[in-house]
Parts: structure tokens; sequence; C-alpha cells
């Protein structure tokens, strides 16, 4: 018995990194097609966000709309290339429609907007605003009976934003225990290492400061997240994190962990290089 | 006499008993809102953010995405300022259904002095597209102006005051928000006003009738959309105009009518209002007189536009 659960899930597990996979050369085209946007954060929080819209979240892509549905935030707005691609590759539009990123007219915007694009919750861009977002969501549903979750996708980065930590007091005060934050811990932003720019540790004890259930994890270990997700949704009484401990660039090898590639788009070659690396992950 | 902010406290348990999907979020200022009889007859529905204004409005923004229709009140200066990003961004930019009333909303709120004296709310709030602005002019208005910011889609921003203004509308009166209000019809000189200074401008074209001048009157109750169709036929029709708020004469009411008038009807334009000055503290009379917002200073400017009206000819 208990090697069928075992192997049940290891296909699943097998079945995510393929869809994963998929997302993250969706990523690398869509922005290389787009001459600009940003890689990086869009890669290292693949795992996760793969692994809420595949297998974690309540959804239904032939209705974005229903009520019942679980709610993801991209609070940081700039990893919109990701949403975009799970979005894609969840249903709710054609493929096709990723290389459409950043232009004039598109649905898929620079940075996510809701009113242009089925599927995205809010819009977002301006560091910071996700949580309390996401707060008022849940809010809802604890008045309107509702049994639905809200997921917030944070930067690590953004953390610098005062407003986020609002938004924890919040969540904690109101004891919005469908409220989970991930917070996709990848180390880097524009300027350099977070530690170097404004350090945010000790980032868990900080949270948990705020009255909020931490969780840490590797952001890029199927089991982890999985697991981490299971223990979030049976507690009651007070939000939960998940910490993420990611790879900015995760995938690409010329890509992890260099600043740069933040908010810089591949060349042509270096796209090939990028989806050969990314098929032979496959294999 | 009737504080506009006593209204809006008042009609907000009204509409609450109507609108079971109106909540309530305030930044620790309940008591000075108003909000805080709400709060007593729905706690539930009443949510005290504490002093966090940008959480507030991204919260009352959750909120309306999932079916309720928040209504987030705190001082004028905190929710315009402090929280602009989050209203242009998370607000407005997705047109949500999030109306945000706005207390204390001038310099006569007096003693606090220029750190607590919005001047610059109407412009900041008139350069967002999407947002509706409305400054009602007595506590009936306010009353009016809610109920229909409640019943319409889309983000609204109301600004009301502290202190008890005189009552000038019975209680019949209809808020049309896609009009402003012609209250005195005139040939002479046309005085629009919003907020408080339109009692001050009603008394000063009395005056102005009475030394011969035959003052047109609007209250232009709703700044964006402004209704330009009505400030074209009244500068055609009276060719001069006077404007009056409790604002900066940047951005603001003044400046509304400034580009409506320069792009299709140019006029003689005197605009009564803060001249590009912080506010500071004394009681609201002193304050008013201080900065030229006086039923005189209308007077003076509708003198002042009709002489430019004869030598500009």
């Amino acid at each position: 018995m208990e090697t069928n659960v075992k192997q049940k899930e290891d296909i699943i597990i097998t079945e995510l990194k393929l869809t994963a996979n998929k997302v993250r050369k969706d990523i690398v085209r869509m922005i290389t097609k787009a001459k600009s946007g940003h890689p990086g954060g869009s890669l290292s929080a693949a795992d996760v966000v793969t692994a809420l819209y595949f297998k974690v979240m309540r959804h239904n892509p032939e209705n974005p709309k229903w009520e019942d549905r679980d709610r993801f935030i991209l609070s940081k707005g700039h990893a919109a290339p990701l949403l975009y691609a799970v979005l894609a590759e969840s249903g709710y539009f054609e493929v096709k429609e990723l290389l459409t990123l950043r232009k004039l007219g598109s649905r898929l915007q620079g940075h996510p907007d809701m009113k242009r694009l089925p599927g995205i919750e809010i819009s977002t861009g301006s560091l910071g605003h996700g949580l309390s977002v996401g707060n008022g969501m849940a809010i809802a549903g604890k008045l309107n009976k509702r049994g639905y979750r809200v997921y917030i996708l944070l930067g690590d980065g953004e953390c610098q934003e005062g407003q986020v930590w609002e938004a924890a007091m919040t969540a904690s005060h109101y004891k919005l225990d469908n409220v989970t934050a991930i917070l996709d811990y990848n180390g880097l932003q524009i300027d350099g290492p977070v530690k170097d720019v404004m350090n945010i540790n000790p980032i868990s004890n900080k949270w948990r400061a705020f009255g909020w259930y931490v969780i840490e994890i590797n952001g890029h270990d199927f089991k982890e997240i999985f697991d981490s997700f299971e223990r979030v949704k049976k507690l009651k009484g007070k939000p939960s994190i998940i910490i993420a401990h990611t790879t900015k660039g995760k995938g690409v090898s010329f890509m992890e962990n260099v600043v740069d590639f933040h908010g810089k788009a591949p060349t042509k070659e270096q796209m090939v290089q990028a989806l050969k690396e990314l098929e032979e992950n496959e294999e | 006499m009737m504080s506009t902010r006593d209204a809006f406290g008042e009609e907000l348990v009204e509409l609450g008993r109507k609108h079971k999907e109106v909540v309530v979020l305030d930044a620790d200022l309940s008591k000075a809102t108003k909000t805080c009889w709400f709060a007593k007859e729905f706690p539930y529905r009443f949510f005290d953010m504490g002093i966090s204004e940008q959480d507030m409005l991204g919260t009352a923004a959750g909120l309306s995405l999932c079916g309720k229709i928040p209504v987030v009140s705190t001082f004028t200066i905190f929710a315009t300022a402090k929280a602009f990003d989050q209203i242009r961004n998370t607000v407005a930019y997705p047109r949500l259904n999030v109306k945000i009333v706005a207390t204390h909303g001038g310099i006569t709120i007096g003693a606090d002095g220029a750190s607590h004296q919005p001047i610059e709310h109407i412009a900041l709030m008139r350069a967002i597209p999407n947002m509706t602005i409305i400054v009602p002019a007595d506590g009936i208005e306010t009353k009016e102006a809610l109920k229909y910011a409640i019943d319409i889609k889309g983000p609204v921003f109301i600004v009301v005051g502290r202190d008890p203004t005189p009552v000038i509308f019975s209680d019949d009166y209809r808020f049309d928000f896609n009009h402003g209000e012609m209250l005195r019809e005139g040939k002479d000189v046309t005085i629009i006003a919003t907020g408080i200074m339109v009692e001050k401008a009603l008394r000063a074209g009395k005056k102005l009738g009475e030394r011969g001048i035959n003052a047109c009157i609007v209250n232009m109750h709703t700044i964006k959309p402004i209704d330009w169709e009505l400030i074209v036929k009244v500068a055609c029709k009276t060719g001069g105009i006077v404007t009056a708020e409790e604002h900066s004469i940047i951005g603001g009411l003044g400046s509304a009518v400034a580009e409506v008038i320069s792009e299709n009807s140019p006029v003689p334009l005197k605009r009564i209002g803060l001249r590009d000055r912080f506010g500071q503290s004394g009681s609201a009379e002193e304050l008013l007189r201080e900065f030229n917002l006086t039923e005189e200073d209308i007077i003076k400017a509708a003198e002042e536009v009709i002489r430019r009206k004869g030598s500009s000819l």
C-alpha cells in the first residue's frame, strides 16, 4: 500500500518536473522574443508556481472566475513571464500567445494586467502590494464562508517594502489561516545580493515574530514543496509562509546566480543554448 | 449646520443596512472619520487596519475582488498622499470597486497644521485614469454622493470636511453626478465653486447682485469627470469665470476649469485657492482669511474678471 502511494507521488513529481521544464522553456522563449523582461526571478520560482497550478490549487481554466477557486497573486509582478507560462500551459489561453509578451496591444503586458488576461487575479508590478490584496480576498472568503485559499508569491527583495510588513501584521491580526505566502528566496536583486543591498535576515524570525507559521524548504524539491503546502492547509488560526530557497535563473547554467539576468533578455544564441540545456533535463 | 463627516457617518450606517456587501476599513481614525458608527452596528463588517494606509487600500482591493463593496476612510492627507501608489496601481488601474471617503479634506481642519492639511489631494487623484472625484458642498449632498458612489462600479474618491458647515440643500435634493449644478443664473460673470466654497460663492453672488452684478453660480460637486459642457456654456454666456476651492490652485478645480476653457472657449479666469503654499495652524475662519478663501475674496475676483473682460476686447 505504502509503496503504491510512493510510486504515485513519484509519477506526479516526474510529470511536474516535465511541466516546470516546459514552463522554463516558455519563459526563455518569450523573453528572448520580447527582447526584455525578467528571466532570473521567473526561473527561480518556476517549480513552486508550477506545483501550485498543476497540483496544489483548485482552479478551472474553463471558468477563471469560479467563486470557490483558490487564488494566486504574483506580488513580484516582474515574474509575469512565469505566470503567463503556467496559465497558458494550464489552458487559460493558447501557448502561442506567449510570444506576444510586451508587444503593443498584447494581453501579456510587461507586468500582469487583470483586465486584459483571464487568470490574473490582480494587476501587479509595483512591489509590496500583493499580500495586502491577498489578505482582502482571504477576509472576504471568511465573511462569505467560502473555503478557498489565497497564495501570494513574494520576492526576497520585495520584503524591503514597508507595506509587506503592514500586511504581515494584518494577516496575523485577523488570523487569516487561509493565507499562504511563498517567499522566492533567490538571494539576488537588481543592484546585487540582497544581503549587501539591504539585508532582510533573519527573515524567518521576522515572519515568525509577526505571528506567522514559517516553513523553510528547498524551492526546487517537489517533495518538499508538496509537503509544505499540505502542512499549511491544515493550520488553524494563523497565516503561513513558505520560505522557498531557490536559485535565481534556475535551469539555465549561464543565468544561475547571475545578477545581470534579473532583468535582461537572453540573446538568440543564448536562447538556443538555454533551450538545449533545458531539453537535456527532460531526458 | 452639519459637518459633512457626520453626514457621511450617518449615511454609511444607512447604506450598510441596505447593502449587505458594504464593508468599511479605517486606519485608526474611526472616531474622527465617523466610521465608528458603522463599526458599532456592523462589527463584523468593519476592519480597523491600524495606522497603515497602504495596506488598507490593498486589503480593500482584495475585498472588492471577492464581491464586497469596501468603503475606505481616513484623513484626506493620508488617504491620497501615503497610499497614492496603492490607489493608482492596485485600485484605479484595474478599476476596482473601492470607495475612498477622505475626511478632514482641507485647511479648515485648523489647529493640526500643515502636516494634516491637504492642499493637493484633488490634483493627485485627478491625474489618475479611471478615478471619479466628488467634493460635496454640504451634508445633504454628501449623503447623496455616497449613495451614488455605492451604486456605481469602479473607484470613487469623495472628500468631506471636519467642521460643521451650513446646509445649502433641502432634504429632497437629488444629486446629479453627470452635471454641475447651476445654483443661480447670471450673465456678467460665473463663479464655479466646490465643497465648502459653494456656500461662500452663493453669499458672494448675493452681494454682487446688490452691487448690480449678475453672477452665475455653479456647484461643481464632481471634479472628475468634469462637466465641461456646462463650463463652456457659462464661459460663452458670461464671458468670465472665477473658481473657488479649498485646495491649491495647482491641479484642482481651478486647473480643471482652466484646461476646459483654454481648449474650448478662452475667457478671463481667476482662481481662488491656496496659491502654492502649505497650510498652518489656526482656526478655520482665521485660515480662510489668511489664504484668501472668503466671500470677500470671491467678490474681488469676480470684479477683477469683469474688468478684464472689458480690457481683453
